[in-house]
């Protein structure tokens, strides 16, 4: 069984249309920009259009009535002349192509003949450039051969063979006889991502039954066995280098929130996603999910599928989605080109990929995208982190009983095509130069609009079905093989609906195309079930049923090509044995930095790209679909303020849930442990900051590390979840999801491997009692007091002062340290927002003091004059990012009940003014450099 | 008085039909989302409304040019009923991909092409109704809502001409997002009846929901254009 490319036939003749924008087309600029950064600095101009390629030579008539449907003659000019010179692009066959699929409902509906479509691009390029650049242009800018191909124009189109043949033979593959290095090349050369422990289970298991796995079996227990499936790490037996015995980290997780026993937790750490319920009758999913690899090779589609796929999760708890959250990690994107390791594609190309990606899912699956962050480092360069979450509510009902033998299995949705097979073997895998060339049928591109309508008729189904799931990383083999845990199912796979034909039964099986859900559906009910689907457009078929014997059989027609005992498939994996060697890290009292230039370090911080507007790629999001985003991503007089976190109330609730989000790999690269108490601590401050009552929160986990088989690397992760656990239970809040992606290195040409830095996305969701009563950290009001609670030390490891004074920065800074006194704080600090007595609240984070006092003076287009300060050391009382501390602007009049309730430490540092002028000891600035720094001098 | 009924028509990808019918409901319609789809089984479910609704959001993904897939099936399906329905004086407004649908249609002049940015905005932005002949927009006061779009800008040979036939109806006020000519965010058919506009009045219907609410901002509700389609409708 090799991956075989999809299908194709070339044809000569043909049609095509070109289609050009009227005037400058807007993509041309942004092109232009790019091949500069790249450092083709002799381009001078690029224009593009759009090609719509077409199999057969059309009659006139037809191609007259085609241009009256595809071409504006207000906006466009079309010709069905090839186009000599430049270059052009071809989605290859098989790639998710709406704009193909468009044009050939188009032809339908003007009444011409079915056509065959492919779509592409044509662009011209000026300049002084020879061949050897053009080339260069095409595989770095204009193509990403992961899904496209180019050439010289006129390009020769490709189209996927309507006619082709499924091959439905089934190899045996020998597994019993082979020696341990034969094993682990058979894995190697399949890309099973399996252990020898793991093939050894698999080997015996076949020799007690006397017989050797099919290629389907074995494919499917690599992927239910694969690190993102399985969480072996997670669910490994730890031993420390001291011989200390650790709980497995994913039992640690749950008995957490088991010892904090909130009564808001529904379901946690099972299913899809993490349920909770703040007010009776409703309750709410949330899940985070990670998609790096895909997102390194193809941004676009990477992050595009993976918040098509963590929207689904949400859908496999039966909720309905509401919004989207997104955290991204780049390598700066001002990288010089000639520093750019091989293979890999420059940070600008990727964020512009993903944040293209993100915005074209949520804004067209109609969903707004809240929260966020956006994180710049160098050791993301080879390794992107994409994490998309989402957040979906329900109908407090009862659970879904799952299952009964009986049930049909039901696939609803998109069509399966041979899209991101081995999409989970490949992501627990390292990726090297080469990963790009060879991982491309592992990339999908999403279709919104069919999850969309998924989501619509899933909301008319409600009561027809026992069970759901999402089809995700290993497609039908991960969501049948999960549903069918223990009741056993019996799948054709000859009935599932195919984007085109030629697929072989694995490829079926395997695939991770987009956008399908799977069902378990009483035969009585499902007349009623598949009418609802097609009322709404969606296709939805029954491929078996669930049996009752326990057993996973998948055919095609009458050709039996799995037969695996479920118990097997989910128990059988041998738990992995790991050694972690735990971490050192500084916890001394180390002296405090010496800074000459206080005001110049905090412009130099305003404008440092993790602390700096983020504006250009929020305003790319629809955060206001659904008329329920009351404190937005953006916030202020002129709305070009970073809010904390985020409230959502749907219009007819009194009520609402903030979203706050906490990472800091800074920390972690010294301090892990520390950095995951300091990140939940931020994700809870985020919440609070907007109005959230910290009594009622939710936590979800996201790590992204290296591999965990190095021991320092595993040493780090153990003390990481040492310090979620501890953390939630002191501020009692409970984790209910997480993920892991582990393995993200590049293993560079130089031979080295190169590792994130250590990744972890606390995301905080939190019941607001009053969405009337949210606060903003923008300042309200001249004559109003400042005040500052928490407690401010000497604490700079990791911090972003250290980021820009590199040349102060000791070993043996310390990571700031949890604060005991802040989950008590921050309760009487919320007994304050609630009644009205805040007018504005910021989190004190990245940058410390001096940043959050811009940040709101920004946000407010008001001035500060401090007098006070929180340390007797100037640096470190504007500069430290010491944990627990909020900002908080107060009415005179309500200024001795807020100092009295939100007691000891606090500290009245000074008043908001008129003054256009952040006025600080040490430490003046004019309002207009701030904004300046901030935004870089775009407002 | 009876509440006049609006059919809110969703085609594949449209996604603000609920927003628009919670602000036609608050404004005292009787709001009902159709599916394309379904209109085009029954096109009768027009003569039965007093008012239509072509929502936005990203029918057929903005396929070939947003909004093009929709205007076409909707020419080729119902394309009568909708004629009937026009030249029957029942208001109709197209909102965003509904703006850009109606265009296609015909039924409106004009026009939306890519934003000067190149790409999808969502920012809030300030309208205001000069005279004209749209029932919708008499005596609008000046509103505050979203846009979010990335096909917003409006392109029209001669908008002097368009302004003096009384169809331009809403220009945006002191900032123009997206590059549209003669500043206009919406305008209408020759009989006033047929409102696009490419902002969302539908996400400003409630004073909380104003971003700036926090520091004070009041007025500027969207609920209003609707208020005055509902009672043009009542009145007629």
């Amino acid at each position: 069984m090799t991956l075989v490319a999809p299908s194709f036939v070339a044809v000569a003749p043909g049609a095509r249309l070109t289609i050009r924008t009227k005037g400058p087309d807007p993509r041309a600029a942004g092109l232009l920009a790019d091949a500069h950064a790249l450092g083709l600095s002799r381009v001078t101009a690029i224009d593009v259009a759009d090609v719509v390629f077409f199999h057969d030579a059309l009659p006139v008539e037809h191609r007259t009535s085609l241009e009256a449907v595809l071409v504006d003659p207000l906006l466009q000019t079309a010709s069905w002349d090839a186009p000599t010179g430049g270059i052009e692009t071809e989605l290859l066959p098989g790639v998710t192509d709406p704009t193909a699929a468009a044009v050939q409902l188009a032809a339908a509906t003007v009444g011409l003949p079915a056509i065959t479509v492919a779509t592409g691009k044509h662009f011209s390029i000026a300049g002084d450039i020879e061949a050897a650049d053009h080339a260069a242009l095409a595989r770095r800018l204009l193509a990403n051969q992961v899904i496209e191909r180019w050439g010289d124009a006129p390009i020769d189109p490709h189209f996927i063979d309507a006619d082709a043949i499924a091959d439905r033979s089934v190899d045996h593959v020998a597994v019993r006889t082979l020696d341990d290095r034969e094993l682990l090349a058979l894995s190697s050369e399949r890309g099973l991502s399996l252990d020898l422990a793991e093939l050894h289970a698999i080997a015996a298991h076949y020799r007690a039954a006397d017989r050797e796995p099919t290629d389907v079996e074995l494919e499917t227990l690599a992927q239910t066995w694969s690190e993102h499936c399985s969480h072996k790490t997670f669910r490994a037996r730890i031993t420390t280098t001291h011989g200390r015995e650790v709980t497995p980290l994913l039992r640690q997780l749950r008995d957490s929130t088991d010892t904090i026993a909130a009564p808001s937790v529904r379901s946690a750490f099972v299913g899809n996603a993490g349920i909770v319920s703040f007010v009776p009758g409703t309750t709410i999913a949330v899940k985070a999910e990670t998609h790096n690899h895909p997102s390194a090779i193809e941004p676009f589609g990477g992050s595009n599928t993976g918040v098509g796929g963590v929207i689904r999760d949400v859908m496999g708890t039966a909720h309905h989605p509401i919004a989207i959250t997104d955290i991204l990690c780049f390598g700066p994107t001002d990288l010089a080109p000639d520093e750019l390791p091989e293979g890999v594609l420059h940070p600008r190309l990727i964020e512009r990929g993903v944040v293209a990606g993100v915005a074209d899912y949520g804004n067209k699956i109609g969903l707004p995208t809240v929260a966020g962050a956006v994180l710049y480092d160098r050791g993301y360069t080879a390794n992107p982190l994409v994490y998309a979450g989402c957040i979906g509510v329900a109908r407090e009902a009862a659970e879904l009983p799952g299952p009964q033998p009986g049930d049909l299995v039901v696939v609803m949705g998109g069509r399966t095509g041979r899209d991101g097979l081995r999409g989970a073997t490949f992501s627990s895998a390292t990726m090297d130069a080469t990963t790009g060339d060879v991982a491309g049928a592992s990339v999908q591109i999403g279709d919104p609009i069919v999850e969309k309508l998924v989501i619509d008729a899933m909301a008319d189904c409600l009561g027809l079905y026992t069970a759901v799931t999402d089809c995700g990383a290993g497609g039908l083999s991960s969501a049948v093989g999960e549903m069918a845990e223990g009741v056993g199912a019996d799948v054709d796979v000859a009935l599932a609906p195919l984007k085109y034909p030629g697929l072989r039964p694995w490829e079926v099986w395997l695939s991770e195309a987009q956008e399908r859900m799977v069902f378990a559906v009483p035969p009585a009910q499902w007349p009623h079930m598949h009418a609802v689907c097609a009322r709404h457009g969606v296709e939805a078929t029954a491929l078996g049923t669930f049996t009752g014997d326990g057993m996973l059989r998948v055919r095609a027609g009458d050709l039996q090509v799995l037969e695996l005992d479920t118990h097997f498939l989910h128990d059988g994996r041998p738990q992995r044995s790991m050694v972690a060697e735990m971490p050192a890290p500084p916890r001394g009292a180390p002296a405090p930095p010496e800074c000459a230039d206080h005001a110049a370090t905090l412009l130099a911080l305003l404008s440092h790209p993790n602390i700096a507007s983020k504006e250009r790629i929020i305003r790319r999001y629809d955060h206001e679909i659904l008329g329920a985003t009351l404190v937005r991503p953006l916030v202020g007089a002129r709305h070009d303020g970073h809010a904390d976190g985020v409230v959502l109330a749907r219009p007819t609730d009194l009520h609402g849930m903030a979203i706050g989000i906490g990472v800091n790999p800074w920390f972690g690269l010294i301090d892990a442990e520390r950095m995951a108490h300091s990140v939940v601590d931020e994700a809870i401050r985020n919440v609070v900051a907007v109005g959230a009552d910290p009594s009622q929160v939710a936590l979800l986990d996201n790590f992204s590390w290296g591999d965990p088989r190095r021991h320092t690397t595993l040493g780090d992760l153990v003390a990481a979840v040492q310090g979620c656990c501890d953390a939630a239970e002191a501020y009692a809040a409970p984790f209910v999801s997480g993920k892991d992606s582990l393995n993200n290195e590049y293993l560079g040409s130089d031979g080295q491997r190169h590792a994130v830095p250590p990744t972890l996305v606390i995301t905080a969701i939190a019941h607001v009692p009053n969405a009337d009563a949210t606060v903003t950290p923008d300042l309200k009001e001249a004559g109003n007091a400042l005040v500052l609670v928490g407690s401010t030390a000497v604490e700079f490891g990791g911090s972003h002062f250290g980021h820009v004074h590199p040349e102060l920065r000791p070993a043996d800074w310390t990571v700031p340290a949890p604060d005991p006194a802040a989950p008590a704080r921050y309760r009487r600090l919320h007994a304050l927002i609630h009644g009205g007595r805040v007018r504005a609240c910021h989190d004190l984070s990245e940058g410390g003091l001096a940043v959050a006092l811009a940040e709101m003076a920004i946000a407010g287009r008001l001035g500060v004059a401090i007098d006070t300060l929180p340390h007797a050391h100037l640096t470190t009382a504007l500069f430290a990012e010491s944990n627990g501390r909020l900002l908080c602007e107060v009415a005179p009049q309500h200024l001795d009940e807020f100092l009295t309730t939100v007691g000891e430490p606090a500290m009245v540092l000074g008043t908001v003014t008129d003054d256009p002028w952040m006025s600080v000891p040490g430490c003046t600035v004019a309002l207009d450099a701030l904004v300046a720094a901030f935004t870089g001098g775009s407002r | 008085m009876n509440a006049p009924c609006a059919v809110v028509l969703a085609a594949p990808g449209t996604n603000r039909d609920h927003d628009v019918a919670f602000a036609l409901g608050l404004a005292g319609a009787e709001a009902r989302i159709v599916l394309l789809a379904e209109l085009v089984a029954e096109p009768t479910l027009l003569q039965r409304a007093q008012m239509l609704v072509v929502a936005g959001g990203f029918s057929y993904a903005d396929a070939l040019g947003a909004g093009r897939m929709w205007s076409l099936a909707l020419s080729h399906g119902v394309g009568d009923s909708l004629t009937a329905f026009v030249a029957g004086g029942n208001p109709v407004i197209g909102i965003c991909n509904g703006f850009q649908v109606l265009t296609g249609t015909g039924l409106l002049p004009g026009a939306l092409g890519h934003n000067a940015s190149g790409h999808f905005q969502c920012e809030w932005v300030r309208l205001e109704a000069p005279a004209s002949r749209c029932v919708w927009t008499r005596d609008l006061a000046p509103v505050e809502c979203p846009i979010a779009h990335g096909e917003g800008r409006y392109v029209h040979a001669d908008p002097a001409a368009l302004a003096a036939a009384g169809q331009v109806a809403l220009r945006y006020a002191g900032h123009n997002p997206n590059g549209s000519v003669d500043d206009i965010a919406g305008v209408c058919d020759p009989t006033g009846v047929v409102l696009g506009l490419m902002p969302h009045p539908e996400n400003h219907v409630l004073a909380r929901q104003h971003p700036r609410h926090v520091r004070g901002a009041v007025g500027g509700l969207g609920l209003a254009l609707f208020e005055q389609g509902v009672r043009y409708a009542h009145e007629r």
